[in-house]
């Protein structure tokens, strides 16, 4: 594609060890396996509703892959779950929040370095740089990793995250995904310019754009942006251009704004077929390789199943008792209130 | 006199006394300041904060004497503030950060609203946001349009979030040092028009800060006011008092929660209640209050409460002001419209 910014292809990238290829060949698996299924548990009527993200699993395993869950912190928006099994995130308690269980999921934010999950789009790229600027206020190295599309990037929010982020020298990784989709709208008629990097320029901060079906460049790409924002330089942008081969939403019909000629032409090659051919032809893995990483993430998409099934809804009470620390007087009563008139005393 | 002789002097006379006469510029300084000293992880932001010491010179002297890591300015983007203030409160700081004035808190309330207020919830509790908003409210200053505005209503209205407005120094001083010590956030009103007046701070004893304060007690009539609208009240208690109406007046303080039990109380004791706000009347505050009111206090009320605000108007120009907000005559009329009530 062509672009004022220059691509980082993947014959720059440095290589990857063969075991560390392998594992993102293993994490690309589980995570389609897990999106497919969740599409399906939908329609059996498991979960109520999920955002997929088939053909991005390149980008989001690849740029949480470069992301250090001992010092780093990530910002996801809904569309997240690959960058949420790449962390380590417990599954369960991710998927929960498409469950309807609890918004922001169940995980623990801190413990998992996940800020929750979050539907209004761009809404915590400003939370990525607060947090970014509060390690250089301590002393810490940690980094920021902020998700949003190419949608989000037409919020003024990301904008003002930009600029301060710049002024402030805070370390963070604005990521975008630019699926081409924001919904119905596609990202020519969504971002002047053609291009969420090319903005960085207005904010003197490196923008780069990078082939985001390419696991190993988005990894490279990210890994250089980490570097950069760890030496102190400030913020980073990279877009990683991929493609949402499925709908915005399970509530979605994109035969609306799409055709299935246009989706095929469009999306290019399957992001996990481009990495499985790569490390057939250069004899990093064999067929009983990748075998055993399907068979993997069917067991665990089995066993995430289990859990979310297994579910509850939560206990009523905590609708009152997670909205302050110190509750209030009026919450109290109509708490108690709730408990005599649902019976649940 | 240097000026840390005045301060030696200053810092004496308030051990005898423990009471100092500030203004409530002064008293918001000072509790920045202590605040900045003995909470290492508190950082004070906004347009202008540091250098400058704020348009209203609230942050005065505090970047040089807490440094520029502690003391920020940003870049002008109230939504980006906000933001940030989310971003630092996760990783562990105590946020105060400053909207210049009351009209540009809208440009933030995305984040105020989707973000602070619900950052603890949908987190389950594992993410607080110990976030004090210090924004100079009400009008009474001839301000330009947006520089003065009533925003209670609609932050007390939005869950998750606490909201506070002093009405004198003292308060002022220790209200704020509460509000930043809390888990919550907390939108703390300044009534801007209050900013020269000084008082008495009794620096050693603040009371108690939880709820509303009776600040002139009286029998026949209870005025429930905060902010600005408390010092209006006492003077025309004053002016009743000559007619021989004894008028209570009531400082809510804290706009959420509400003080309940305070408002039983005093109206329990004077069946009768007026309330002030210049926030415009259609849902606002005093509705609230005036269903709390007949709530605890049905059998008792000897009138139903009255309501003396702002009208549904955008707030006016400063030549207008005055018709605007409560003025004596006005609140002199509610009270005479809840003295001489009679059962239909
Ligand atoms: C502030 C806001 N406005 C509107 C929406 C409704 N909405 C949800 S997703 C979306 C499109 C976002 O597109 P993009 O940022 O490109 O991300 P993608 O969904 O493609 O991953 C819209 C309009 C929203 N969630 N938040």
């Amino acid at each position: 594609m062509d672009s004022l910014l220059p691509v980082v292809a993947a014959a720059d990238a440095a290589p990857l060890s063969p075991e560390q290829l392998r594992e993102l060949y293993s994490l690309m698996a589980a995570v389609r396996y897990l999106d497919t299924s969740a599409v399906a548990w939908q329609r059996q009527g498991i979960i109520p509703g999920y955002a997929p993200e088939l053909g991005q699993e390149a980008a989001q395993v690849g740029s949480a892959y470069a992301l250090d869950t001992a010092r780093d912190f990530a910002f996801p928006t809904y569309r997240e779950m690959g960058v949420a099994r790449t962390m380590g995130v417990d599954m369960v308690a991710y998927m929960s929040t498409h469950k309807a269980t609890w918004h922001g999921g169940m995980y623990d934010p801190l413990a998992s370095r996940l800020a929750p999950i979050q539907a209004v789009v761009a809404g915590s790229v400003l939370h990525a740089v607060g947090w970014a600027h509060g390690q250089t206020l301590s002393g810490e190295h940690g980094v920021a990793l902020s998700y949003f599309g190419d949608g989000a990037s037409s919020q003024g929010d990301v904008h003002e995250a930009m600029n301060f982020a710049a002024v402030m020298k805070a370390p963070v990784v604005f990521f975008i995904q630019n699926n081409g989709w924001a919904i119905s709208v596609p990202t020519e008629r969504q971002v002047a310019g053609g291009s969420v990097a090319a903005r960085a320029a207005g904010y003197g901060i490196p923008g780069i754009q990078v082939d985001g079906n390419d696991v190993v460049a988005v990894y490279e790409a990210t890994r250089n942006a980490f570097a950069h924002c760890r030496a102190g330089n400030g913020p980073v942008v990279v877009e990683a251009m991929t493609y949402r081969r499925g709908p915005h939403s399970t509530a979605d019909d994109p035969g609306r704004y799409r055709s299935l000629d246009d989706e095929r032409i469009d999306a290019g090659e399957d992001p996990l077929e481009r990495l499985r051919k790569r490390l057939l032809a250069e004899g990093v893995a064999d067929e009983a390789f990748f075998t055993a990483a399907n068979q993997a993430a069917r067991a665990e998409e089995e066993a995430i199943r289990t859990g979310i099934e297994a579910l509850d809804p939560r206990p009523g009470n905590e609708m009152f008792d997670f909205v302050f620390q110190e509750t209030t007087p009026a919450l109290e009563n109509q708490a108690a209130r709730w408990r005599e008139e649902s019976e649940h005393v | 006199m240097s000026e840390s002789t005045t301060a030696v002097l200053e810092t004496e006379a308030a051990a005898e006394t423990r009471s100092v006469k500030l203004s409530m510029q002064q008293a918001l300084n000072r509790a920045l300041d202590e605040t900045l000293s003995t909470d290492p992880k508190t950082v004070v932001f906004g347009e202008d904060c540091g250098q400058l010491g704020g348009v209203f010179r609230i942050t005065d002297g505090l970047q040089a004497k807490h440094g520029e890591s502690r003391v920020f300015d940003t870049p002008l983007a109230e939504s980006g503030i906000l933001g940030m203030s989310v971003g630092l409160a996760m990783a562990g700081f105590h946020p105060i950060p400053e909207v210049q004035f009351d009209g540009f808190a809208y440009p933030a309330i995305n984040q105020i609203v989707c973000q602070i207020a619900r950052m603890n919830y949908r987190s389950r509790g594992t993410l607080p946001m110990p976030i004090t908003l210090r924004v100079p409210s009400f009008g009474g200053i001839r301000a330009p349009e947006h520089h003065g505005e009533s925003l209670e209503a609609l932050f007390a209205h939005v869950p998750g979030l606490k909201v506070v407005s002093p009405s004198d120094p003292h308060d002022a001083y220790h209200l704020l040092k509460y509000a930043a010590s809390r888990p919550d956030p907390v939108i703390f009103m300044e009534p801007k028009s209050r900013y020269w007046q000084k008082g008495d701070v009794d620096t050693a004893d603040g009371g108690t800060l939880t709820g509303a304060r009776i600040v002139r007690p009286g029998r026949h009539l209870t005025l429930v006011a905060w902010g600005a609208m408390v010092a209006r009240c006492l003077q025309v208690a004053e002016l009743a008092a000559e007619d021989g109406i004894d008028v209570e007046v009531l400082d809510l303080r804290w706009l959420k929660p509400i003080d309940a039990e305070a408002l039983a109380a005093s109206v329990g004791k004077t069946r009768r209640a007026v309330v002030v706000h210049e926030a415009p009347l259609t849902s606002g505050l005093g509705a609230e209050v005036a269903q709390l009111i007949t709530q605890s206090c049905f059998d008792t009320l000897k009138a139903p409460v009255e309501r003396v605000t702002g009208f549904d108007v955008p707030y006016p120009s400063g030549d207008l002001e005055d018709e605007y907000i409560p003025n004596i005559d006005r609140i002199l009329l509610g009270i005479q419209r809840v003295l001489e009530y009679r059962r239909g």
